[in-house]
């Protein structure tokens, strides 16, 4: 119970973005030969950063 | 007989909520307890999202469980990832909900409780809820695009350009607007200009926590900057009383402005990381927070009311902001019964984290309701206060004068009592040293909360709730000025990428300096002319972020609209169709008060036009004299920027109607921008499994 709702805190905050990231890679990347490799923790928390703040996303 | 009990709880529902709003509706004389508006709410959006929302989904929109959404498409990872509902619902209410549905309630309950009540609550209902919903929906069936290319691809390149422009001015109103408060709530506060002034020093720290010292774990840094925030209450109570340090902090309205303005500047060209998206989860985890310990304390404490269901004040007298209830409580009130900056939002990131087109219901409509019920917790917390107090810390000087007697004598002809003596023992329960003329609805609504916090979970500790309630509003007040500034940077170098193309890159520091410059000047000139306003400035500024904001839903209405009886759905299209005739009544009702009314406290022009006789005639105090030329230039940019905004509407609605006209005598108009079918394998495996 406490676990689930750990887990969820965790997801709902975006802590656990990179280990998603990872397991998106792995399941549709894996199949192709020349696949690039996963990104760094940091590197991925760059693009992810960046790419949450390009468009409107606050309001009044 | 499961059904049977179903449709039994659901009329019991009904008549709780039939009897809640008799109940303060129909009150007259006694005080009533918050609690009622609390159940009137609760009902009134349990019904609502159970039968009108289910009814718009199947029938109106017909979603489509089968359907891939563009997050399960595009899938990269990153940007378009089909994500679990509740967590999209909980990033999209982050998104929505700002520091407008706590500021307009506490305006418009100068009115008394029940107009801005009822408005809240019909508003978001078959308002803002369906807007909100209709939006999410049309922009998830087109690959989560925006409202401007929504409205340039279904109605026609007019419309793109309206609601391009309208974003951009209705964000440069805002900023200002919200610059104001916060400045209003700093002035000669030592205490909350240095918790303020913590802030950033923190969320820098939270920022280089996330991306060099642990990069990604947004969790841990949070917790350390919540930690340091409520630290930061604490020590600008400290602050406060050295002597040395509180000189520092203890300013005039113009010094704060110009603070604001420079913190502006540096917030858009610094990057995200380092101030922004770090301000932005202490924002966060702070609103939820917040908002959640006020619906607790209410509910636990079930103030009373005292101020008036309807007050004199809707003849348009009122101190707080000039005009008759009619139509100025439908603008005074945006965020939380309805606004167009939504529209923004549920055509921005939340589309393409959808999951499920099902979901739609609950994220679009179901995030309004709690919007909507954010800004009936701030109309509890601003008529919780007994009126007088309500009304000596709302009313600005200009209209109450200056000195503390004087505005208590004013109040008190109006027939709510208050004292002085009252007012100074308020101003130090909650550590300030005067509490008269704090206009901008975030003093108020700190004394409310403080009041019901410090009743609730202990009295002593009155001053550290109101400053915490002030920390709390600024913060994300801060964000959303940070993130606007930023937002209209990149708009303008986008719309000069068309002229130069070096200058429509978003990484080239010259462009990135002449735009922030330019959108920094746009708002730090309303900002500016609002600080030395005697009569506030709020007055002026909230109503015309109003009138650009309700312009902006209807622009997104209009497209809804648009594209319903295009898709031959015209018997439906009154569920946009109604809202949109509202608003567009009420704002053009507005628009044409603020421009032609010769009551100098509503109309821009009588108001230039009285200052200029009096400014010639010799009869303004040299104080008012100095600054009447610069108020006289900008009640006339108002008017016309009021104009503006009615005229870019109008263009809009008649070229919708012109649309749809052609459609339905059968002439070509331009095709759906909807993307085809494709099944979802989310759904197919959830089946299988």
């Amino acid at each position: 119970m406490f676990k689930k709702l750990w887990c969820f805190v965790r997801h709902v905050s975006g802590d656990d973005a990179y280990e998603q990231y990872l397991k998106h890679h792995a399941e549709f990347h894996q199949a192709t030969v020349d696949a690039p490799p996963a990104l760094s923790r940091k590197e991925f928390f760059k693009l992810w950063q960046d790419s949450k703040w390009k468009g409107i996303n606050r309001c009044c | 007989m499961n059904q049977h009990i179903k449709t039994v709880l659901w009329a019991a529902v009904a008549l709780l909520g039939a009897f809640a709003v008799a109940g303060i509706a129909l009150n007259r004389g006694e005080s009533i307890n918050a609690l009622w508006l609390i159940t009137a709410a609760v009902c009134i959006y349990a019904i609502a999202y159970r039968f009108y929302a289910a009814w718009i989904a199947a029938k109106v929109l017909v979603i489509d469980e089968t359907r891939a959404t563009p997050a399960e498409r595009l899938d990269n990872g990153r940007d378009f990832v089909p994500t679990n509902k509740w967590v999209v619902f909980g990033h999209h209410f982050a998104a929505i909900a700002g520091p407008g549905p706590l500021i307009g309630p506490t305006l418009a309950a100068q009115f008394g409780y029940l107009p801005g009540t009822l408005w809240i609550l019909i508003g978001a209902v078959l308002g803002g809820a369906v807007q909100d919903m209709v939006t999410l929906f049309f922009s998830t069936r087109r690959n989560g695009r925006s409202l401007g290319q929504m409205a340039r691809d279904e109605i026609g390149l007019i419309g793109g350009s309206a609601a391009l422009i309208g974003t951009f001015l209705i964000m440069i109103i805002l900023i200002a607007v919200l610059g104001l408060v916060v400045v209003n709530a700093m002035k000669h506060s030592p205490w909350a200009t240095s918790t303020v002034a913590a802030t950033i020093p923190i969320a820098m720290i939270v920022g280089i926590y996330m991306r060099n010292i642990r990069p990604g774990r947004v969790l841990e840094a949070s917790i350390i900057g919540v930690v340091l925030l409520l630290l930061s209450v604490g020590l600008g109570g400290w602050v406060d009383h050295h002597e040395t340090l509180r000189p520092l902090f203890d300013h005039d309205g113009l010094p704060l402005a110009y603070a604001i303005i420079v913190y502006g500047f540096a917030a858009a060209v610094l990057p995200v990381w380092l101030l922004l998206a770090p301000r932005d989860y202490l924002s966060t985890f702070m609103k939820l927070g917040t908002i959640l310990l006020l619906a607790i304390a209410i509910v636990i404490l079930r103030p009373e009311i005292h101020m008036p269901a309807v007050t004199q004040f809707v003849d348009g007298t009122g101190p707080i902001f000039g005009g008759k209830l009619f139509p100025f409580v439908f603008i005074t009130i945006a965020c939380g019964a309805i606004s167009g900056f939504h529209a923004l939002i549920a055509s921005g990131t939340t589309p393409k984290l959808l999951g499920n087109e099902r979901d739609i219901r609950m994220i679009g409509y179901g995030g309004m309701l709690l919007e909507s019920f954010v800004a009936i917790m701030a109309m509890i917390a601003a008529t919780v206060l007994d009126p007088g107090v309500f009304f000596a810390i709302n009313s600005p000087a200009g209209v109450v004068g200056k000195e503390a007697i004087d505005a208590v004598a004013k109040i008190n002809s109006w027939g709510f009592a208050v004292t002085v003596e009252q007012m100074q023992q308020l101003a130090s329960d909650m550590g300030e040293s005067t509490l008269f003329s704090r206009t901008g609805g975030a003093p108020s609504l700190a004394v409310g909360m403080a009041s019901i916090f410090g009743s609730a979970f202990g009295k002593e500790l009155l001053a550290l709730w109101y400053h915490f309630a002030i920390m709390f509003e600024a913060i994300f007040i801060l964000t959303t000025l940070d993130a606007g500034t930023r937002v209209g940077r990149f708009m303008l170098q986008d719309l000069l990428g068309n002229f130069n193309k070096k200058l429509g890159e978003t990484s080239y520091t010259p462009s990135v300096i002449l735009t922030s410059s330019i959108v920094v000047a746009g708002w730090g000139y309303f900002l500016y002319i609002g600080v030395i306003d005697p009569n506030g400035g709020v007055n002026i500024l909230w109503p015309l972020f109003g009138i650009a904001n309700q312009m902006l839903a209807a622009i997104a209405l209009c497209v809804a609209t648009g594209i319903l009886v295009k898709s031959g759905k015209l018997k439906y299209a009154w569920v946009t169709g109604l809202p949109l005739v509202w608003l567009v009544t009420i704002t053009t009702s507005a628009a044409y008060e603020k421009i032609f009314s010769t009551d100098v406290r509503v109309g821009f022009f009588a108001s230039a036009n009285d200052m200029s006789s009096k400014l010639a005639a010799g009869l303004l105090p040299a104080d008012k004299a100095s600054v009447a030329p610069q108020l006289i230039f900008n009640q006339h940019l108002d008017a016309y920027l009021t104009l503006f905004f009615i005229v870019v509407l109008w263009v809009v609605i008649l070229d919708m109607l012109r649309l749809c006209l052609r459609y339905l005598s059968g002439k070509p108009v331009l095709q759906l921008s909807e993307v085809p079918h494709e099944p979802s394998r989310l759904v197919e495996n959830w089946v299988r499994d």
